[in-house]
């Protein structure tokens, strides 16, 4: 790299930015021109997180966040599925309502019809994909606004929820079914839970090395093996230190790891794939996307279907996180909670912009605002109130980011 | 002149006509393009051009009328049907998603290896038709939103070479760019006649159409107003044909500045 310039390095406007303190100069330069990444997210969850300790000192015990992440997997699944329809620049309204439907009708497949748990299960998953289907036939064919549609759906699937739970209102799920079980008792054995961190940094090292030789070999610029090094072991300490805290008391639970292993398989999807890509162009632009030959309505309707999908695993894992199916199941602030926490995680609502980790984040923000406020005894109205104030904040944030992008030439 | 098209035409089109609301934007054209020979497409703002070329790509179907390609009678119903035939288009409008950056724009919808996408080879390439072109990109890895006029309008053009394409369509290629890019895509034009590719240029700049071109179409207000050799033709008679007489603002113009010179 010294001798001989890379193909990629050899316009002479491009300052050389090498190893880590040009990896830092690069983020200081982009959070500047409104590409902010995940930057506003984390440095808002340090401030909640100071605060709720400072106002409780329960807050930050390891008790306290295992229940925060075994709280933050449905609605985060649920957020996954918000992160897609929003990167096409769509919205949908009714994730709350179809994620209490597929509560009800799990409940009532398995414990009233006393059907196998996996069949229940997988009939909800396909009733998700057929309400994302249609979602995505009424779109296309007649352009309906997708925040129309959803609102229709929000409040049918309410209705049909009702209905289906019938004059009962509420069914319960047995506590010795497996479902319940691992929504509310399984945890990882702590060896295995380094394992996983173990794995996770050789893996970050692995896929970043070979890509490095690769570039190298190709003759483009690539990242250092300091570079390289330091990001694997820097991941290394923090799962490390994240599994040895909240292994001070359950650990890490299997519900949790569900979660963060369906957001790695959809940054996947999203980056790294033809899908992907089609994605983030349609969100972008939808007739250049058009005219790219991609099937324009093809990509609305897999992420429609993906979206309602979602929400019905969400759904699943909240009624056997509760062990039972009621009327406010996917109500209350279920929707906005999902929406927020995938804006607050950085996904713009103008389309195009945005990743699967965004969703992780912003769950646990959300999480932490819900949880910090319930140990200080605040009434669900103030807890409302302040998820709609940070709401808001994330989407002026989003906004102002955006006019910076558009000054500063990143729209 | 037009039997011995007939022939050897890679792409023709017969009595294109379409409408937008009361507006007849394009009314019985026909145009032929053949193998290796490049026809410039001349009119005024409005005559149709862009129309024209929206239709061969596949974005607007034809009210009516004939496309053959290879000698099939062909229909172009959506832009991917365009490029599995094997036509390559740069829009007036560039259509770039301003989001993705130049690598991700230039192979959208045909992305190398689609369920684990090679960026290096990707960027390799990238790299490799941007020089093509001479571009002056500093990063491949920008947003395309951070890229300037010119710049984009490289990128849109270096897009259309991927793939195999037979027939390239540019859409006014060389209006926003400089000296040396414009030069570079007059080369290219060249170059593609050479490999035996069809070319449709759309152009409003006369000298660059008598450089590269072989035939010139004029089109006024969505008619054919005549078909020429370049070889045989003047930039007079072409802008007749444009505005649709000989005494018009151009030659007006010229005729006031000679005057002025001489006195
Ligand atoms: N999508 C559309 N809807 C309605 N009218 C249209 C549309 N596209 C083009 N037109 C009309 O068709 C006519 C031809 O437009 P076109 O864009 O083909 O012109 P052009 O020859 O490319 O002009 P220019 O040199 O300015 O690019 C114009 O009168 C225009 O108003
Ligand atoms: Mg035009």
């Amino acid at each position: 790299m010294n001798s001989t310039v890379t193909t990629d390095r050899q316009d002479e406007r491009l300052q050389s930015r090498e190893g880590l303190r040009g990896a830092v100069a690069d983020v200081v330069e982009r959070a500047r021109g409104g590409d902010l990444g995940v930057i506003p997210v984390v440095a808002g969850l340090v401030v909640i997180w100071t605060v709720l300790q400072i106002l409780n000192p329960i807050f930050l015990s390891s008790t306290n966040l295992v229940n925060l992440t075994m709280e933050s997997a449905a609605v985060g699944i649920i957020a996954l599925g918000i992160v897609c329809v929003l990167l096409v620049g769509q919205i949908d309204l009714s994730v709350g309502s179809v994620s209490g439907l597929s509560g009800a009708v799990l409940a009532v497949l398995f414990v009233s019809e006393g059907l196998p748990v996996w069949l229940a299960i997988l009939a909800a998953v396909i009733m998700g994909a057929v309400i994302g289907w249609v979602y995505a036939q009424l779109f296309n064919r007649f352009g309906v606004p997708s925040f129309v549609i959803t609102l229709a759906g929000l409040l049918a699937f309410l209705g049909l929820q009702l209905y289906v739970l019938g004059t009962k209102g509420s069914i319960n799920l047995p506590f010795d079914s497996g479902l319940v079980n691992f929504a509310q008792l399984d945890f990882v054995p702590p060896w295995l839970s380094y394992t996983f961190a173990v794995i996770a940094a050789a893996g970050l090292f692995a896929s970043g090395y070979f890509h490095a030789r690769e570039r190298r070999r190709a003759g483009l610029s690539a990242r250092t093996l300091s570079m390289l090094v330091v990001r694997s072991v820097a991941l290394l300490v923090v799962l490390t230190f994240v599994v040895w805290y909240l292994g001070q008391t359950r650990g890490v639970g299997w519900m949790f790891v569900f979660f963060v292993a369906l957001v790695l398989v959809m940054h996947y999807l999203l980056s790294r794939t033809k899908w992907g890509r089609a994605v983030y162009a349609v969100g972008g632009n939808v007739e250049a996307a058009r005219r790219a030959g991609i099937n324009v309505k093809a990509v609305y309707t897999s992420v429609f279907v993906l979206c309602s999908t979602f929400a019905v695993v969400g759904g699943i894992l909240a009624a056997a996180r509760l062990a039972a199916a009621n009327q406010s199941s996917g109500g209350g602030d279920v929707n906005l909670n999902a929406i927020a926490a995938a804006v607050i995680g950085g996904t713009s609502l103008f389309g195009g912009r945005g990743t699967a980790f965004g969703a992780l984040l912003g769950i646990i923000v959300i999480q932490s605002i819900s949880s910090g406020l319930t140990l200080l005894n605040l009434d669900s109205s103030i807890r409302f109130v302040v998820t709609g104030v940070v709401l808001l904040l994330a989407v002026v944030v989003d906004s102002i980011a955006r006019k910076s992008r558009t000054s500063h030439g990143r729209a | 002149m037009s039997s011995t098209q007939q022939a050897d035409s890679v792409l023709s089109l017969r009595g294109i006509s379409k409408t937008f609301g009361a507006v007849a934007a394009l009314t019985g054209i026909d145009l032929d393009v053949a193998a290796g020979q490049v026809v410039a497409v001349v009119g005024d703002n409005g005559a149709g051009k862009s129309t024209l070329v929206k239709i061969l790509s596949g974005v607007h179907p034809p009210d009516s009328g004939t496309i053959t390609f290879e000698s099939k009678v062909v229909d172009v119903p959506t832009p991917a049907a365009a490029h599995k035939l094997g036509i390559a288009t740069v829009f007036q409008d560039l259509a770039l998603c301003e989001n993705l950056n130049v690598i991700q724009n230039l192979f959208l919808g045909q992305e190398v290896r689609p369920l684990r996408l090679n960026d290096v080879a990707m960027e390799t390439r990238s790299w490799e038709l941007l020089r093509q072109l001479s571009a002056k990109i500093p990063s491949v890895r920008v947003p395309v939103a951070s890229l300037s006029g010119g710049q984009r309008q490289t990128v849109a053009i270096a897009r259309s070479l991927l793939g195999d394409p037979k027939v390239i369509i540019l859409d006014e290629p060389t209006a926003a760019l400089g000296v040396a890019q414009t030069a570079e895509v007059l080369n290219l034009v060249e170059r593609l006649r050479e490999n035996g590719l069809g070319v449709i240029m759309i152009s409003h700049n006369m000298a660059d159409v008598k450089a590269v071109a072989d035939t010139v179409a004029v089109l006024r207000l969505g008619r054919n107003n005549g078909v020429f050799d370049v070889g045989e033709v003047s930039t007079e008679d072409i802008i007749a044909a444009i505005t649709g007489a000989s005494d018009n603002a151009v030659s007006q113009r010229r005729a006031r500045r000679k005057e002025g010179l001489s006195s």
